[in-house]
């Protein structure tokens, strides 16, 4: 099968020594010939010294999980090249910096080795030792570009819109890139049997991460405040939040902002502050990660009690505390869908990438105001800080925001008295007024037993009751909440049921299984409370896998747990390094259980 | 139950303030804290000061943590939004509250377990942060709502009611506000309503952070014989080293110039705080000065009362996140929402 525009590569580098701009340059540079790419950052809990990688895969069929196999290392870390050497598939190829002797670890026999010596053409050319080193990745940028056939006009665009007002600096990296793309073409067998040839199918595509995708729906769905405090991999959606603010939301006359982001002293904080702002009637949010979650559990308990919007966006990644805090996993389902204690069920969105997370980031602000109570938006690390490629956004201005039931000052005028917690329309929502807005309108919000009056309870009657209204509005919300995905195939004779990121990996896998003449349905659970049709899936597929990232089967539970069909009847697969899902993982598990099946 | 509503009584003859309402109309649910609670007291000075000011009373929010203390914002204002949040987290709702609507009155009621334990980190923060709220402690140093351990404000060698004394030093909120910047930083007594009322009048005019700290006795748990917060111990040992008094912007042209006046400090809105003489030596506008003297005082076992410092200059939050004067709940989505060709544009540089 030819591999023109199907490989994949991955590059080891030491991080904080420049390779991330590198890294990204080749990757729109690929983007820009019109060829569907992705590129998964792996980095470490760490500023500048440890090892990272990147890896990118080239899809023309437009597949983005992350790669089942690579053709090409990039060795430039000496202290992984053990490992590194090991990841390339048999056949493939690798190329280090032969500035120095090749080192015996490399070697290996159904490997093709190749050497650029990027360090000593570097420090040949570049006087300063800043250059020296950071421009040593654009040389081995340009070493693949040779190799790849990357197109170097759109390297040089890219380049020049990078630089362009810095002439010295543009003239190095021009240099570098042709250090290196020379002395590929004449060393190298250019190009390789995998390489890129233009296509046509970006077009309509953009490359963005998942974090500035929410901070841009938080801008678009109308927040005014944000509140947080810093945490990987939840930091950049704050800032994109920022950054946005700062481009659309400035007084033109006045230069004065019409938002206000508070960096809190701590979750606990960030959380206080999204439920005061959202009971004086502003749109707030806050964005985290598990162990800020973690921390905010008193509130959360509070705001869905006293039915206060609030949106928290959690990325989630591996933990507890220091663990492996830089990597990807999707550990948090149970703690969220009932986060704090006593009776609590909360509404949880699952994105699959930052397409749908621009969007139901958007759905996330009307869903708390509709039904008063927290909504998370749950990604990971991997849609979070990756850069997907995804459909161009596009906004409808006819969008309103959906407030809810909230009384005006007009409507509270016409009222005869009003009482907090009365379900009038029975679906579980009681009207509620912001401060400020009229005298009538005043009542106070207490966490501790209260009445359906809003008044201070003590008797078990009266707690009961609301406590009954909330389950039935929880309820409501299941038809309201984004419905599942699903992909159905005729003759199915499996079910899969996956969430959030595992999306890309699923859909290949799908893919995949039908080419070994497995036909498989597919429903991708998209948010928390359940709709029926979720329950009703499982019900119609025997033989159903749940495919999820944590260690604990924790979608299988929350599905047994809330549509009544047994655990055991789901078989888990469980992928919980830490690292995207890739579809060979899903494959292979799908096959190994049917095979055991059928012996 | 701890809240039962009030029989309405007219009462023809009370006085009226401006807006036409008596002190009646700044009342709240009946108080079920045990009769003689310093709070109840702190609660009726509160009533005294907005109706004074005339502040329409949907136009305040109240704002609570959790304790004795934090149950009263029940107690005073029906006509305006409570907010009984969770144990020392007050002062990140009011925050936010803020935030969103600046142009409320923002009153918030703690403890002493509530602020200089559990909610320390928050109120600090909220004094960094300069969010224009009234921040009342109603020190009483015990946990009166979990029935009488000490609290961080509790003196080393008060004994609790069994007798057991306290060894560890206390937390002076008036003295930490201070360090931190607070600029206004105020002690009361919740027996000295004369001097309250006016005190947390001019902290509702203040524009910023404004704390006071009330010596508020605990009558069920720490108002024996032994315990530097009872009534007996306060009134013995109270020292008032600066007396203020507030004029309200209306009243500044017939407002007649206390002979003793020592110096007048302009509020944001144009009223006024004018200090009394008291002390010789006293500048309630120099922090280090009240810092020291506070401190000396505390050294010879008194109790600083007064209006300690004050600083009317100073950005409060909005100030500092450059934000829009009109509230940001005012503001019109259109204004908000860049736009269906805004996004357009913005999609070009992801390519
Ligand atoms: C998270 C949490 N921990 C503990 C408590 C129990 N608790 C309720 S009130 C209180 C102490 C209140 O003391 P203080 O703030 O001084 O108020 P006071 O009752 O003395 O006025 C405590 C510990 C709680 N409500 N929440
Ligand atoms: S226990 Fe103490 S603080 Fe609480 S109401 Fe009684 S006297 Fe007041
Ligand atoms: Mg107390």
């Amino acid at each position: 099968m030819s591999q023109v525009n199907d490989f994949s590569l991955k590059i080891a580098t030491v991080n904080g020594t420049g390779s991330a701009s590198a890294n990204s340059l080749l990757m729109q540079a690929i983007f820009r010939m019109g060829i569907p790419v992705t590129g998964k950052n792996i980095f470490p809990s760490n500023i500048q010294g440890l090892p990272t990688w990147y890896e990118i895969r080239v899809s023309r069929e437009g597949y983005t999980a992350r790669p089942p196999t690579i053709d090409l290392v990039v060795a430039i870390n000496p202290a992984t090249y053990e490992k590194d050497v090991a990841t390339v598939r048999s056949g493939g190829y690798l190329l280090y910096d032969s500035s120095w002797p090749m080192p015996s670890e490399l070697q290996r026999d159904d490997v093709t080795v190749l050497g650029v010596p990027f360090g000593q053409m570097c420090v040949e050319s570049f006087e300063r030792d800043r250059d020296r080193t950071l421009l040593r990745n654009i040389a081995y940028a340009g070493a693949l570009a040779a190799l790849l056939q990357i197109d170097m006009d759109v390297i040089h665009e890219m380049l020049n819109e990078k630089f362009g007002r810095k002439r010295a600096l543009l003239e190095a990296n021009f240099k570098a890139i042709r250090l290196g793309y020379d002395h590929a073409r004449s060393h190298l067998p250019c190009p390789l049997p995998f390489h890129l040839e233009r296509m046509t199918a970006t077009k309509d595509y953009v490359l963005m991460d998942g974090n500035t995708a929410c901070g841009l729906g938080a801008v678009f769905a109308g927040a005014t405040v944000g509140a947080w405090y810093p945490i990987t991999p939840a930091t950049s959606l704050m800032e994109a939040f920022k950054e946005y603010c700062e481009k659309y939301r400035v007084d033109k006359d006045t230069g004065l902002n019409k938002y206000c982001i508070i960096q809190a002293e701590d979750e606990l904080s960030a959380a206080g502050i999204v439920i005061g702002a959202n009971w004086a009637g502003a749109r707030a949010f806050t964005s985290t990660a598990g162990p800020g979650i973690s921390l905010m559990q008193e509130f959360i308990g509070l705001a869905y009690y006293t039915e206060v919007p609030c949106v928290i966006f959690d990325v989630q990644r591996v933990g507890p505390a220091t663990g492996m805090p830089t990597r990807t996993q999707q550990g948090d389902l149970l703690s969220l869908a009932y986060a704090s204690h006593g009776d609590t069920k909360h509404i949880v969105i699952f994105p699959a990438d930052p397409e749908e997370a621009f969007y139901l980031s958007v759905a996330a602000f009307d869903l708390a105001e509709r039904f008063q109570t927290p909504v998370f938006v749950a990604t990971d690390l991997d849609i979070g800080m990756n850069d997907w490629m995804v459909k161009r956004l596009t906004w409808d201005d006819s969008y309103r925001p959906d407030r809810g039931k909230v009384l005006s000052a007009t409507e509270l005028e016409g009222v005869k008295s009003f009482s907090r917690y009365i379900d009038a329309d029975g679906d579980g929502i009681a009207p509620r007024t912001l401060p400020g807005v009229g005298a009538k309108g005043a009542y106070f919000v207490r966490g501790s037993g209260h009445n359906k009056f809003g008044a201070y309870t003590e008797d078990s009657s009266e707690y009961q009751e609301v406590l009954d209204r909330l389950a039935h509005k929880l309820r409501v919300a299941a038809d309201h909440v984004p419905a599942p995905e699903f992909r159905l195939q005729p003759g199915a004779e499996i079910g899969i049921v996956s969430i959030g990121g595992c999306h890309a990996a699923i859909k290949e896998a799908v893919d995949r299984l039908r080419d070994h003449g497995v036909i498989a349905d597919y429903m991708r659970v998209r948010a928390f409370p359940f709709t029926d049709s979720v329950g009703d899936f499982l019900t119609k597929h025997p033989l159903t896998f749940v495919v999820e990232q944590n260690r604990d089967a924790q979608l299988r539970s929350l599905l047994a747990i809330e549509t009544g069909v047994a655990r055991d009847r789901m078989t888990a697969v469980l992928d919980y390094h830490g690292l995207p899902l890739t579809a060979d993982a899903v494959v292979a598990a799908v096959t190994r259980q049917l095979e055991g099946a059928a012996t | 139950m701890t809240s039962i509503a009030k029989p309405p009584v007219r009462h023809p003859g009370l006085p009226r303030n401006s807006l036409g309402l008596t002190t009646r109309d700044y009342e709240g649910a009946m108080s079920t804290l045990c009769a003689g609670c310093g709070h109840d007291s702190v609660t009726a000075a509160i009533v005294q000061a907005f109706w004074e000011l005339a502040v329409p009373p949907h136009r305040a929010a109240k704002m609570s943590g959790i304790g004795c203390s934090s149950k009263t914002t029940a107690y005073f204002m029906k006509g305006s939004h409570g907010f009984n949040s969770v144990h020392g987290r007050m002062p990140s709702v009011t925050s936010g509250a803020n935030a969103a609507n600046r142009d409320l009155t923002y009153i918030g009621i703690s403890g002493d377990g509530d602020s200089l334990s559990i909610g320390l980190g928050q109120m600090c923060h909220a004094i960094r942060r300069s969010v224009r709220m009234l921040y009342v402690i109603e020190n009483n140093g015990v946990y009166g709502l979990t029935k009488g351990q000490f609290s961080a404000s509790s003196d080393i060698g008060s004994t609790s009611k069994r007798g057991e004394a306290n060894v560890q030093p206390p937390i002076d909120p008036c003295l930490l506000a201070l360090t931190l910047g607070a600029t206004f930083v105020a002690r009361g007594f919740s027996g000295d309503k004369a001097q309250l009322v006016p005190i947390i009048k001019a902290g509702l005019k203040h524009n910023g952070f404004a704390l006071i700290d009330v010596i508020s006795p605990c009558v069920s748990f720490n108002d024996h014989e032994g315990s530097t917060k009872s009534y007996k111990y306060t009134r013995e040992h109270e020292v008032e080293v600066s007396a203020a008094d507030f004029v309200p912007l209306r009243r500044e042209i017939v407002a007649p110039n206390s002979p003793e006046a020592t110096m007048t400090v302009t509020m944001h809105d144009g009223s006024s705080v004018r200090f009394r003489k008291t002390h010789d030596s006293y500048d309630p506008t120099d922090r280090d000065a009240a810092y020291q003297h506070v401190r000396n005082c505390t050294v010879r076992g008194e109790v600083a009362t007064g209006l300690l410092f004050l600083r009317e200059d100073e950005n409060d939050m909005h100030a500092m996140s450059r934000t829009v004067p009109t509230p940001l709940v005012d503001l019109p989505f259109e204004s908000l929402c860049p736009g269906a060709s805004a996004l357009d544009a913005l999609m070009d540089e992801f390519r």
